[in-house]
């Protein structure tokens, strides 16, 4: 018997029990029969099919019309057929290009994950969670022969794999001008450049750069449209906003990026972070600024790692675990 | 037995003509119900293809036979506009009719095989053939 005739006897079975006794077991029984039909990729027109020849067997004197009727039934079927066949073809086209984006974001993930530099001088911890598969939000660090640290976050104003995309060459741009590393104003000025000329005109890119020089102590910034971080004032037990003023990559050819300072002392922190920490939505709305500082300052007394992985995890709660946009929060604290 | 037909088809009254010599010659070739109605759909969204973007050309159904198998070849062909991009009309969810129309990829896979040629402002032959089993 093969499975043609397999599927013949066993369909036969369960609608005679049907015939014979109209049960809740017998349709249940039918439920799981057809769900195995589809498991097999039996078509709709092969079901009406199958019901017809199995009906013809068991009333040899079914009257002409109703005979004539399947024929019409099956007719109609076949468009439903037709239907059915395209959505399988498309579901599988679906899996190949998920499959083929997973690719694509390993490759991001091996091409963007810049190691986090270890320096005497510094507790540095770093997250970045995609919304969907592709990261939108980019950071990377750079440490120097001198102990000089630079730290970079951005975010693509679009998600994806434009996003993703997008990142890769900005991420290009910032490898093939390593003498400019030293002057975040600069940086930026020259990624600006890159960006208005190579970048579709509605996607633009904010970005936060900063140098940590461990020789003084210093860290040097510039920002271009960036969602703010925080400075953290571990003497006066403070957080103050890192405020910088710059237009965001890509609007306008000539734009220049102002410099600021701040000088770190023992366990003070610069916190760096993407608009996807601040946009989080709960069920009770944004979440604010504030509401990020009191969470940073709940955890810490933990590294910086510890910092932003329970702030990712708190916030990723209060979000019901679906993050809307991507999330990158980094901290760099100067060891006591 | 003269196991071949060869249908104009100008309007849609020609579809219908075409679906009949079809669904004769399949019922004749003996082929289940199921596949009747499979054919029959093939040849229907062919001619009407035909219709709709050449205006003329004609739908041949014939008895084809290789080695031991014997199945059932439909030939549409017409000199209309042709086919642009032939890769993209057989693309799924590329439809220009509107509705639900799988168009000619749901046709390939009606069949067992299809092939189409086309040529811009030429015209376009597809060939398909059904196997008996």
């Amino acid at each position: 018997m093969d499975d043609r005739d397999l599927q013949y006897e066993k369909y036969k079975s369960i609608l005679e029990n049907y015939l014979e006794e109209q049960s809740e077991q017998t349709l249940y029984k039918g439920q799981q029969f057809s769900r195995k039909m589809i498991e097999q990729q039996i078509s709709p027109e092969e079901a009406v099919s199958l019901h017809v020849s199995v009906l013809e067997e068991l009333f040899p004197d079914l009257p002409e019309p109703l005979k004539n009727s399947y024929d019409f039934l099956l007719e109609m079927m076949i468009g439903y057929g037709f239907a059915y066949r395209e959505h399988q073809s498309l579901r599988n086209r679906q899996q190949q290009l998920e499959s083929e984006i997973e690719v694509a974001a390993n490759m991001q993930q091996t091409l963007l994950a810049g190691k986090k530099p270890e320096v005497d001088s510094l507790d540095i911890g770093a997250i970045s969670k995609p919304a969907k598969k592709m990261n939108g939000d980019y950071y990377h660090f750079v440490q120097d022969e001198n102990d000089c640290v630079s730290v970079a976050i951005a975010d693509i104003i679009g998600k994806g794999i434009p996003a993703a995309l997008c990142m890769s060459m900005i991420k290009y741009a910032m490898d093939s001008a390593p003498e400019q590393r030293m002057q975040p104003g600069a940086v930026l000025e020259n990624l600006n450049r890159v960006v208005e000329q190579n970048v579709d005109p509605n996607m633009f890119i904010t970005m936060f750069y900063g140098l940590y020089d461990s020789r003084v102590h210093s860290f040097y910034y510039a920002g271009a449209g960036h969602e703010p971080g925080f400075f953290y004032d571990s003497e006066k037990d403070q957080f103050e906003e890192l405020f910088t003023k710059g237009l965001v990559l890509g609007v306008s050819k000539k734009t220049s990026y102002r410099e600021y300072q701040r000088v770190l002392n023992g366990n003070d922190m610069v916190i760096m972070l993407s608009d996807g920490v601040t946009e989080c939505r709960s069920s009770r709305g944004f979440i604010e600024r504030d509401e990020i500082v009191a969470m940073i300052r709940k955890y810490i007394h933990l590294s910086a790692q510890e910092i932003v992985d329970s702030v990712y995890k708190e916030l990723e709660r209060l979000q019901e675990f679906e993050l809307r946009d991507d999330f990158t929060l980094l901290i760099l604290r100067r060891k006591v | 037995m003269n196991i071949q037909s060869c249908v104009e088809v100008r309007n849609e009254w020609d579809i219908v003509k075409a679906r009949q010599s079809g669904r004769n010659i399949a019922k004749e070739l003996g082929f289940g119900t199921v596949d009747q109605a499979r054919i029959t759909t093939a040849i229907s969204e062919l001619a009407r293809n035909i219709y709709l973007y050449a205006g003329k050309g004609e739908v041949s159904i014939e008895r084809t036979e290789t080695g031991s198998k014997v199945g059932l070849k439909i030939i549409a062909a017409d000199s209309g506009p042709g086919i642009k991009d032939i890769r993209r009309v057989m693309e799924d969810g590329f439809t220009t009719s509107g509705g639900l129309g799988a168009g000619l990829p749901g046709v390939k896979r009606l069949m067992d095989e299809f092939t189409i040629d086309s040529k811009e402002n030429e015209g376009t032959t597809i060939t398909a053939i059904k196997w008996l089993r």
